[in-house]
C-alpha cells in the first residue's frame, strides 16, 4: 500500500525571507532613503581599497579648497587638510574604520545584553535581581561620564591596557579598539538587557514555551531556540538605532581624543584636528561632520522604516 | 506611596554606594599609582612611599574606602593635581555654569517640544504632523559635535555673526551662549517632541475626548482642559529621565566650545589623570542622574491619580 503523504507547505528558505523583508522595505519610502544612505557608506567602506583615491596618510599641498588640482595631475575633490592629506580619501577610509568598530562594538554589546536580558527574564528570582541591579548601576552613569571613567581608568595606558599589549602582543590600535568595544558594551548592554528582559517576560507565558517545558527541554534550549528568535522583531529595529548611537560614540571618542590612535583617518579626529585652525579649517571640518550626520540619518530612517513595517502586520 | 518612595530612596543610596566603591577601586586600588600621579612621574620611589605613609594610604583598602566616602560626604574632596586647588572650590562655580547652560537648554527644549508635539499629536497623519515628525527625526540624527561644527562654519566663519568659543573670558556674554544652547536644543527637541506627540495622539483617540467633542465643547477647550492633563504625564517622566542624556550632551558641547562648565572640568581631568577631580565629578554626575530618576518616578506618581490613590 502506497503511503499517503500530505505535502506540507515548505517554510520559506532563509534567502526568500531576507529578500521578502527587503521587498517589504520598499513600501516605506523613508526606510528606502535610510537604506540607500547606509548602503552608500557601507559600499564606500568596502570599496575603499579599490577606489582611485589618494593615500589618506600621504601629505601634499596643505589646505587646498575643494576641486583643486593635485601635483600629480589628479584632483583633490574635497580639498586637503592642514597636512595636505586628501579629505575625500580620508573620509572614505574613515568610514571603514567607523563602520568596522561600530559594528563590532554593537555586536558584542548585543550578545552580552541579550544573554543577560534573557536570563533575567526567563530565570527570574535572584538572576533577575542581580542582573537588574547591575543594569541599574551602569545606567545611573550619564553615558559620557561612564566613557570618560572607563577610558581613563582602564584605558591603553592603564594596567589593563599594558596587560593586553604585553601578554597578547596586541598593537596599540587593537588595544584601543578592544577597550573601546568594552566601554561601549558597558554602556549599551544594560539597555539591551532591559529591553530583552521585558520582551521575554511577555513571551514566556506563551503556549509554545509551556510546550517546550513539558517536552523537558533545558532552560538554555528554551532561551536560545524558543524565546530569542521570537523576540527578534523589536530587537532588529532597536539594533539599527543602537548601531547609530554606537557610531556616534566611536566618532565622538575620536573627536575627544580618546578613540583609536593616530594617524588613521577617523571622522571625529578629523574635526578635532581642523578645529584649532579656525576659519582656515572650515573645509576640513564640515565634510566629516556631514559624513557622520548622513550615516546616522540613514540608520535612523532605516530603523523608522523597519518599525513602520513591523507595526503593519 | 510613602513606602514606595522609601524603597526607591534606599535603592538609590545602594546604587550610589556601589558606584562609589567601583570608582575607588578603579582609581585608588593601586596606591603606588596614586602617589605617582600626585608627585609626578619623576619622583623617586622613596618619596612616593613616604607620601603614602604620611597620607594614610597604608591602611587596609576598606578602611581607606570608608574614610574616602566620609570625606566625600562631608565635602572634603581632596586637591586637584592640575590646578593645585581644592576640588570643592573648583567644582561649584563650574557646576553653576553647567546648570545655567543645561537649564536654559531644558526650558527651551521642553517649550518647543510641547508646542510641536501637541500640534502634531492632535492632527495625527496630517501634513503638519508628518512634517514635524520628519523634522524631528532629521535633527535628532545629527550628533552634537557635528551640528556644532556645521553651525560654527555657518555662523562664525561665513556670516561672522557669533563667537565660536564660549569661555566667558570677559565675564558673562549672552552671544557666547547662543551656539552651545542651539546645538543642544536641536539635538534634543526631536525626541521630546515625538514623546509628546505619541502621548497626545493616544489621548486624542480615547473615549472621553470623543464624548467631549460630541457634547459640543469647543475643540480648543477640549485640548487645553481635557486632553493635555492626561497627555503630559508620560512626556514629563521621559523628559526628566532624559536629563541623564542631556548631561552627556552638555559635556560634549562644553568641550567643543571651551565652555567652563562641569563637563569640561571632568574632561580635562580625565585627560590629565587628575584622579580626585574625576572622582568628585563622577560622583556629582551620578547623584544628579539618580536624583532625576527619583524625581521622575515621584512626579509620575503625583501626576497620575491611578497610582496616587491606588
Amino acid at each position: 500500500m502506497a503511503e499517503q503523504t500530505v505535502e506540507s507547505p515548505r517554510p520559506p528558505g532563509i534567502l526568500r525571507r531576507v529578500f521578502g523583508a527587503i521587498g517589504l522595505l520598499r513600501e516605506s519610502s523613508i526606510g528606502m532613503v535610510g537604506a540607500a544612505l547606509v548602503l552608500f557608506w557601507v559600499l564606500a567602506a568596502i570599496l575603499a581599497p579599490v577606489l582611485p583615491l589618494h593615500n589618506p596618510l600621504e601629505p601634499s599641498l596643505p589646505l587646498q579648497p575643494a576641486m583643486s588640482p593635485a601635483p600629480d595631475g589628479s584632483t583633490f575633490w574635497l580639498g586637503t587638510d592642514d597636512r595636505g592629506r586628501d579629505i575625500l580619501s580620508r573620509l572614505i577610509w574613515g568610514s571603514q574604520l567607523v563602520l568596522f568598530w561600530a559594528s563590532v562594538a554593537t555586536l558584542v554589546a548585543y550578545l552580552v545584553g541579550m544573554a543577560l536580558g534573557v536570563m533575567a527574564g526567563y530565570l527570574g528570582g535572584w538572576w533577575d535581581e542581580a542582573i537588574s541591579f547591575l543594569a541599574n548601576v551602569l545606567l545611573s552613569f550619564p553615558i559620557m561620564v561612564l566613557y570618560l571613567v572607563i577610558l581613563t581608568g582602564l584605558g591603553p595606558s592603564s594596567d589593563l591596557g599594558r596587560f593586553l599589549s604585553d601578554t597578547f602582543g596586541f598593537s596599540p590600535k587593537v588595544v584601543s579598539g578592544i577597550i573601546i568595544v568594552a566601554a561601549v558594551t558597558f554602556a549599551t548592554a544594560p539597555q539591551v538587557a532591559r529591553i530583552v528582559r521585558g520582551l521575554v517576560l511577555d513571551l514566556k507565558t506563551r503556549d509554545y514555551v509551556a510546550a517546550a517545558q513539558v517536552r523537558g527541554e533545558s532552560a538554555a534550549y528554551i532561551m536560545l531556540v524558543e524565546l530569542l528568535p521570537n523576540a527578534r522583531g523589536p530587537l532588529i529595529v532597536d539594533a539599527c538605532l543602537r548601531l547609530g548611537y554606537v557610531t556616534i560614540t566611536i566618532a565622538l571618542l575620536g573627536y575627544l581624543g580618546l578613540g583609536l590612535p593616530p594617524p588613521d583617518p577617523d571622522w571625529g579626529k578629523m574635526i578635532a584636528e581642523a578645529q584649532p585652525l579656525g576659519k582656515f579649517g572650515t573645509n576640513a571640518m564640515i565634510w566629516p561632520a556631514l559624513a557622520i550626520s548622513s550615516l546616522i540619518l540613514g540608520l535612523n530612517l532605516l530603523a523608522d522604516g523597519l518599525r513602520e513595517i513591523s507595526l503593519r502586520d | 506611596m510613602l513606602a514606595l518612595a522609601i524603597r526607591r530612596l534606599v535603592s538609590m543610596i545602594l546604587i550610589m554606594a556601589v558606584i562609589s566603591f567601583i570608582l575607588f577601586l578603579i582609581f585608588e586600588a593601586d596606591k603606588l599609582n596614586v602617589a605617582t600621579k600626585v608627585l609626578g612621574a619623576y619622583s623617586t620611589m622613596e618619596q612616593r612611599l613616604l607620601w603614602l605613609e604620611n597620607n594614610g594610604y597604608n591602611a587596609p583598602f576598606l578602611e581607606r574606602y570608608l574614610s574616602w566616602v566620609w570625606g566625600f560626604v562631608t565635602g572634603d574632596w581632596g586637591t586637584s593635581l592640575q590646578y593645585q586647588a581644592k576640588v570643592s572650590e573648583l567644582l561649584w562655580p563650574r557646576l553653576l555654569n553647567t546648570a545655567l547652560l543645561g537649564g536654559t537648554v531644558f526650558a527651551i527644549t521642553v517649550a518647543i517640544a510641547l508646542v510641536l508635539g501637541i500640534l502634531s499629536g492632535i492632527a495625527e497623519g496630517s501634513f503638519r504632523d508628518r512634517a514635524i515628525t520628519v523634522a524631528s527625526v532629521f535633527t535628532t540624527s545629527i550628533p552634537e559635535f557635528a551640528s556644532a561644527t556645521l553651525l560654527v562654519a555657518i555662523f562664525v566663519f561665513w556670516l561672522d555673526l557669533l563667537p565660536g568659543t564660549s569661555s566667558f573670558n570677559d565675564g558673562f556674554a549672552l552671544d557666547q551662549l547662543v551656539l552651545p544652547v542651539a546645538v543642544l536644543v536641536i539635538y534634543n527637541f526631536g525626541y521630546y517632541t515625538r514623546m509628546t506627540r505619541a502621548s497626545m495622539a493616544e489621548v486624542m483617540t480615547s473615549q472621553y475626548i470623543r464624548t467631549a467633542v460630541l457634547k459640543g465643547i469647543p475643540f480648543k477647550r477640549v485640548v487645553m482642559r481635557h486632553a493635555l492633563r492626561n497627555a503630559l504625564i508620560a512626556p514629563f517622566t521621559v523628559m526628566v529621565l532624559q536629563l541623564n542624556y542631556l548631561l552627556s550632551g552638555v559635556i560634549v558641547v562644553e568641550v567643543f566650545f571651551a565652555y567652563r562648565g562641569f563637563g569640561k572640568l571632568l574632561y580635562d581631568a580625565a585627560l590629565f589623570g587628575d584622579i580626585f577631580v574625576i572622582e568628585a565629578c563622577t560622583m556629582i554626575a551620578v547623584i544628579v542622574a539618580v536624583s532625576s530618576q527619583f524625581i521622575s518616578d515621584m512626579g509620575y506618581m503625583l501626576l497620575n491619580p491611578r497610582i496616587r490613590f491606588g
